[in-house]
């Protein structure tokens, strides 16, 4: 008993950063607990992912490889979640609550009668953990009161697991009968960038709908650009089209919580704050000075972004030139 | 297609939040009904009716949809909302708001559906109070049922036998096919013009983006249909916690920020001063 279970989530066979947030929060509890940390990587032809997770310090690795777990789905990874939970005597599942973690460990949960501690930001003991509510205006403590905890973890909380000396020992288990219920995976239309992902990036570049125009982003883009950071978006500039879905910042979109967040043209609605509040330096680019995002921005400026983004070019490139 | 939606009363979320020591201070709380939830009563009419020859809210009788609510007797304002939006009937289950985690809802709406034997139950993807984000997996896992989280998009497949649900995934969308009955959760996109598809609206049909007002002839309607009630206790349901919460408090505020006059200065501070440039 004691022991901790990390689910380690990848794409096409590559390890998805964010899970390395969960690692770091699997180690914690595994200091907290007394017990040993195993990792879990599930998937089709993901030795390498193994490989890979072995680097990160845990006390072990284990992997689960079919072919029929190509593509993930609830249906067929939360039994498998639970069989390694079994063998390995866990009190404490974990997952980092990405779109992957949010949907299949509440499954999970419930296959193991489990109580559930979602969007965890700090442990405060073995059951015992903090965790933001009504659009992060609320910060609760919970206690689950159950033999075993399952948790997704916010991944802005917790410092990416770096890779440790020595490689944990890997071990292949048997996915046990794989039942899709009905379920299966169609397609992924995935929107591909060269920059940052936007829940890792230093700083993100956000635009609302202010913006106005699809058009217009290119002009927040190029400022992405220049200082390495990512785009970002309202609810209302992806509803509008302006930019894809997988942009939006907020309560039902993606929390950051970057070194630098900059909101351009956004109102500052409590759902978007939800998702960028713990942002490190927070700026606010609006023509509107009532405009409540100035509320939480450490530097407001108010202004159009048609005048501010050239001039931010301007200055920033004078800087970047001076600092080489 | 016999559809059951859940809804929960959450604060308003434009509302301050307010603590009493170490719980929220719901004196002056206004209640409104989950803005997902609303989203998943609109998406269920969406699904049953045929919006373009008849106007919304015409119904094949096989075609159904019930609204479950748990919570205290107030809950019933929140569902009366949904019978006047048009579902056709309610069930109120008797439960205080701190007596109620996941778990319980869950395990409750599994004695729901085995009564009521749905082909598909909808629900919001999370309530804006608690944001656990977890009810309808752990319902879709009671059940053995398959689980489409955070729709945007879901259109009726396979002769009514399945639904073709697009998902909003972090990568972008993910198109996952679910054999009826199975638990479905919406995200905000699914109340757009032409997200949901049933077979039976024009498949070309403008939806009016969001969910629907309640016309007075809805209004009217609505007190004559049925609200049921039952209790925990009468589904058989233990209502023992698996989470408890412990206490609540405030975030640690922002220090208050500054407004600067020009680019040039802000550039300035944020290079010499916040240093993350
Ligand atoms: C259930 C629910 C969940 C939600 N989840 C999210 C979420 O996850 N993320 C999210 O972002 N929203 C979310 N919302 C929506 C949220 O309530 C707001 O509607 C939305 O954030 C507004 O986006 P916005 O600030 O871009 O637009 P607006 O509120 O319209 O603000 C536009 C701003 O641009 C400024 N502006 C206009 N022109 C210019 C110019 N030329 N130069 C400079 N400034 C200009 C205006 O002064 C204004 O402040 C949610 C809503 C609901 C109901």
């Amino acid at each position: 008993m004691g022991n901790v279970l990390i689910v380690v989530e990848q794409a096409e066979g590559q390890l998805r950063t964010a899970s390395l947030s969960a690692v770091t929060f699997g180690k914690k509890m595994a200091e907290t607990t007394g017990g040993k940390l195993s990792l879990l990587v599930i998937g089709s032809g993901v030795d390498k992912v193994a490989a890979e997770a072995a680097n990160l310090g845990a006390a072990d690795v284990t992997f689960v490889d079919d072919g029929a777990l190509k593509n993930y789905l609830a249906e067929t990874y939360a039994p498998i979640v639970v069989k390694a939970a079994q063998e390995k005597g866990v009190s404490v599942v974990g997952v980092t609550a990405t779109a992957f973690g949010k949907d299949l460990m509440p499954r999970v949960a419930a296959l193991l009668d489990a109580g559930m501690a979602a969007d965890v930001v700090a442990i405060v003991a073995a059951n015992k953990f903090r965790r933001p509510m009504l659009a992060g205006n609320v910060i609760a403590e919970i206690e689950v009161v159950t033999p075993i905890v399952c948790a997704t973890i916010r991944q802005t909380e917790f410092a990416p697991a770096q890779a440790a000396g020595a490689a944990s020992p890997v071990a292949k288990m048997d996915a046990g009968p794989i039942d899709a219920k009905g379920a299966e995976f169609v397609s992924l239309a995935a929107a591909k960038s060269d920059r940052p992902e936007l829940t890792e990036a230093k700083v993100v570049i956000s635009g609302g709908r202010g913006m106005r125009e699809s058009k217009n982003f290119d002009e927040l883009a190029k400022l992405a650009d220049l200082v390495g950071g990512a785009m970002g978006a309202s609810r209302a500039a992806c509803d509008a089209g302006m930019v894809p879905n997988d942009l939006q910042v907020g309560q039902t979109g993606k929390v950051v919580a970057p070194k630098l967040y900059v909101a351009v043209a956004i109102s500052g609605a409590i759902q978007h704050l939800a998702g960028m509040k713990g942002s490190k330096v927070i700026v606010a680019v609006n023509k509107d000075p009532e405009a409540p995002i100035f509320q939480v921005a450490d530097y407001g400026l108010v202004t159009t972004w048609e005048k501010a983004l050239p001039e931010l070019m301007t200055e920033i490139g004078k800087l970047k030139a001076a600092q080489r | 297609m016999k559809i059951l939606v859940t809804a929960k009363r959450v604060p308003d979320p434009e509302q301050k939040v307010k603590l009493k020591g170490a719980v929220l201070d719901v004196s002056a709380v206004n209640w409104q009904l989950n803005q997902f939830d609303e989203y998943a009563v609109e998406t269920a009419l969406r699904l049953t009716e045929n919006a373009s020859s008849t106007g919304a809210g015409a119904r094949a009788p096989e075609d159904q949809v019930i609204v479950c609510g748990i919570g205290p007797k107030d809950v019933q304002q929140q569902l009366r909302q949904t019978l006047a939006m048009g579902a056709d009937k309610a069930i109120l289950v008797d439960g205080a708001d701190d007596a109620l985690d996941a778990d319980v809802v869950a395990r409750t709406l599994q004695k729901i559906v085995e009564k009521e034997k749905p082909d598909l139950v909808l629900m919001g993807k999370l309530a804006a109070d608690s944001e656990s984000n977890d009810a309808g997996q752990r319902l879709a896992g009671l059940l053995g049922w398959p689980q489409a989280t955070f729709a945007c998009t879901v259109e009726i497949t396979d002769g009514g036998k399945a639904l073709s649900v697009g998902r909003e995934v972090d990568a972008g969308m993910e198109t996952k096919k679910v054999r009826l009955p199975a638990v479905v959760t919406v995200d905000l996109r699914i109340v757009a013009p032409h997200a949901v598809k049933n077979g039976k609206t024009a498949s070309d049909h403008a939806y009016a983006e969001g969910p629907r007002y309640a016309s007075l002839k809805g209004i009217m309607a609505a007190k004559k249909k049925t609200i049921e009630e039952t209790t925990l206790a009468a589904l058989g349901v233990t209502p023992t916690l698996k989470v408890k919460t412990i206490a609540l408090e405030a975030p640690p505020a922002r220090k208050a920020g500054i407004k600067v006059q020009s680019v040039e200065e802000l550039v300035q501070k944020l290079h010499n001063e916040a240093k993350v440039l």
